[in-house]
This record gives C-alpha cells, sequence and structure tokens, in this order.
C-alpha cells in the first residue's frame, strides 16, 4: 500500500514503459494508414519526454528539460515534413495505404 | 501525498486511455482529438514533476500546432478510411508478441533501477545552483548560454522543416491567374497608351 500511495521515480518510468509499447503497438495495428502511424510515433516521443522530466526531476538536474525542448523542436518539424509529404503524395497517387509507397523502389 | 498520488493515477490512467484510443479509433478525426487529450495530460504530470515551462510549451506545441496541423490534414484529404483498416490485423499477433516483450524488459528494468551511489557529483545542471529561480527563469539561464549552440540549431532545423514543407507542397496550377508583380512595376506607359490626334468633327 505504501508503493501504491507513495509515488515515486518507478511510476513514472514504467508509465513511460507502458506509453512507448502502446505507440510501437499502433504502428502494427495501423500498418496501412501512414497518419496514424505518426500519432504513434509522437506517442512515443511523448514517452521519452516523460523520462526525461522525471530524470530531470529525480536528479535535480535540469538539463534533462532543456533536452526535451530540443525533442519537442525535432517532433514539431518531423511531424511538418511527414504530413508534407503526405499530402503530396495524396495528390499524387489519391490513396495514403503504405503499401503504395514502395513504387518508389523502381 | 494522498493528493498528490491522486492526480498521478488521474493522469496517468486517462493519459493510457486516451493513447490506446489513438491506436484503436476507426475514426482518424477521433484519434486526433484522443492525441490532444493525451498530450494535455502528459502536461498534467509535467506539472507534478516540477516541470511547469514544459508543461506549458507542450500544450502550446503539441496541441496548439501539431495536433492542428494533424486535424487539418485528417479532414483536408479525402480518405477512403475504411478501406484502409482492411486486412491490417494480420500483424496484430506480431506486434502483441513484441509490445510484450518490450513492455516486460522495460518494466524488469525501471523496477529495479537505482542511481549510483555518487551520481550527485556529475550533474550538469543541478538545480541547487540556481537558488530560489523559477522554473522558466532557470531553463532561461542556461538555454541561452551553455546550450545556445544547440538553441540555435534547434532554430536552424525549424527553419528547413519550414520551407521544406513549403516546397514539398507548392504546386504550379495551370489555368489560374495570379498577381505577378515585378511584371506589373516593368510594364511601362508608352508600351500600352498611344495618344491619337482627332480632329474636331470626325469622331463618335
Amino acid at each position: 500500500m505504501e508503493s501504491v500511495l507513495n509515488i515515486g521515480m518507478e511510476h513514472y518510468l514504467i508509465l513511460a514503459g507502458i506509453l512507448f509499447t502502446i505507440g510501437v503497438f499502433g504502428i502494427f495495428l495501423n500498418r496501412k494508414n501512414v497518419i496514424v502511424i505518426l500519432m504513434s510515433i509522437e506517442l512515443m516521443l511523448l514517452a521519452v519526454n516523460i523520462n526525461f522530466i522525471t530524470f530531470s526531476a529525480y536528479l535535480d538536474d535540469l538539463a534533462g528539460q532543456v533536452f526535451v525542448m530540443f525533442t519537442l523542436t525535432v517532433a514539431a518539424a518531423e511531424a511538418a515534413i511527414g504530413l508534407a509529404i503526405l499530402v503530396v503524395f495524396f495528390r499524387n497517387k489519391g490513396s495514403i495505404a503504405v503499401e503504395d509507397i514502395s513504387s518508389m523502389k523502381g | 501525498m494522498i493528493v498528490q498520488a491522486f492526480a498521478f493515477y488521474l493522469f496517468a490512467g486517462i493519459l493510457l486511455t486516451s493513447a490506446l484510443m489513438v491506436i484503436t479509433a476507426r475514426n482518424p478525426v477521433h484519434s486526433v482529438l484522443f492525441l490532444i487529450l493525451a498530450f494535455f495530460n502528459a502536461a498534467g504530470l509535467f506539472v507534478l514533476l516540477g516541470a511547469e515551462f514544459i508543461a506549458m510549451i507542450l500544450v502550446i506545441v503539441y496541441v496548439g500546432a501539431v495536433a492542428v496541423l494533424f486535424l487539418f490534414v485528417v479532414m483536408m484529404l479525402d480518405i477512403d478510411f475504411a478501406n484502409l483498416r482492411k486486412g491490417g490485423m494480420q500483424y496484430v499477433p506480431l506486434g502483441i508478441i513484441i509490445g510484450s516483450i518490450l513492455l516486460f524488459e522495460l518494466v524488469a528494468i525501471y523496477s529495479y533501477w537505482a542511481f549510483a551511489p555518487d551520481v550527485s557529483q556529475n550533474l550538469d545542471m543541478p538545480l541547487s545552483s540556481f537558488g530560489d529561480l523559477q522554473n522558466a527563469e532557470a531553463l532561461g539561464m542556461v538555454l541561452y548560454t551553455d546550450y545556445i549552440f544547440a538553441f540555435q540549431m534547434s532554430g536552424l532545423i525549424l527553419f528547413v522543416a519550414m520551407v521544406g514543407s513549403i516546397v514539398l507542397t507548392l504546386r504550379k496550377r495551370p489555368n489560374i491567374r495570379k498577381q505577378i508583380v515585378s511584371s506589373q512595376h516593368a510594364r511601362k506607359a508608352s508600351d500600352v497608351l498611344e495618344v491619337k490626334k482627332v480632329t474636331s468633327g470626325t469622331g463618335g
């Protein structure tokens, strides 16, 4: 009971682990839908950010929070570029199914 | 302590539930809305951990920009989502196997995690060195001094992403009349204007 009510570092780390696993599982579950795959990647990045903040808080070190800012930047850039590629692909192909993307292999 | 535990379980429960709904929802618009809910609850967890500035940034950047971008794309593209889900279930057993292995390993590692005894000697930016500064103030103190190079690089990444997505989605459309300011400025009155002398009495 004591370890359930006394929220420690393990609680946050296991939460981030479960969230990361949900993100990985989402890629398998929605193998055809690129938009949901991108959202799963965002969930995995969120799990990484929770880990960064947890270690920063329990180590009393600010560097973790600084790195979360950079992770956020990269995640935002990735989402913008990914969705732009998706829009162009949909314009040319009329669908966003992942199987059709392999036609770039030549 | 009870309040903290209650808040943690509330935020964590809603976060995990909405994350599950993101990947299982049939309608991608619902997925995006659940993603927004997940980010709000993660921001609540960050406040619990004492990272207020990052929590606010998460709400502004993710909910205000990234999730709305997803929403735009989902609603803008006319996609047959029912067709996309067809036959996608064949990878679920593999996903469950890999996911459970990953989850087992992560939980096993985190359950037995312990800091090294003298880890406090190796801190890069110990919070005690900031005195009683607020979280946002302390972040600003290091972000623009010690991390200025990384900060500028992240600005460059955002700039490249912006230029890249504009270049990718820009398209030349035929049969469209656009204003070309330079050719408007280059136009001379002598090219297009002609003054004719009209003798009186012969004009219309």
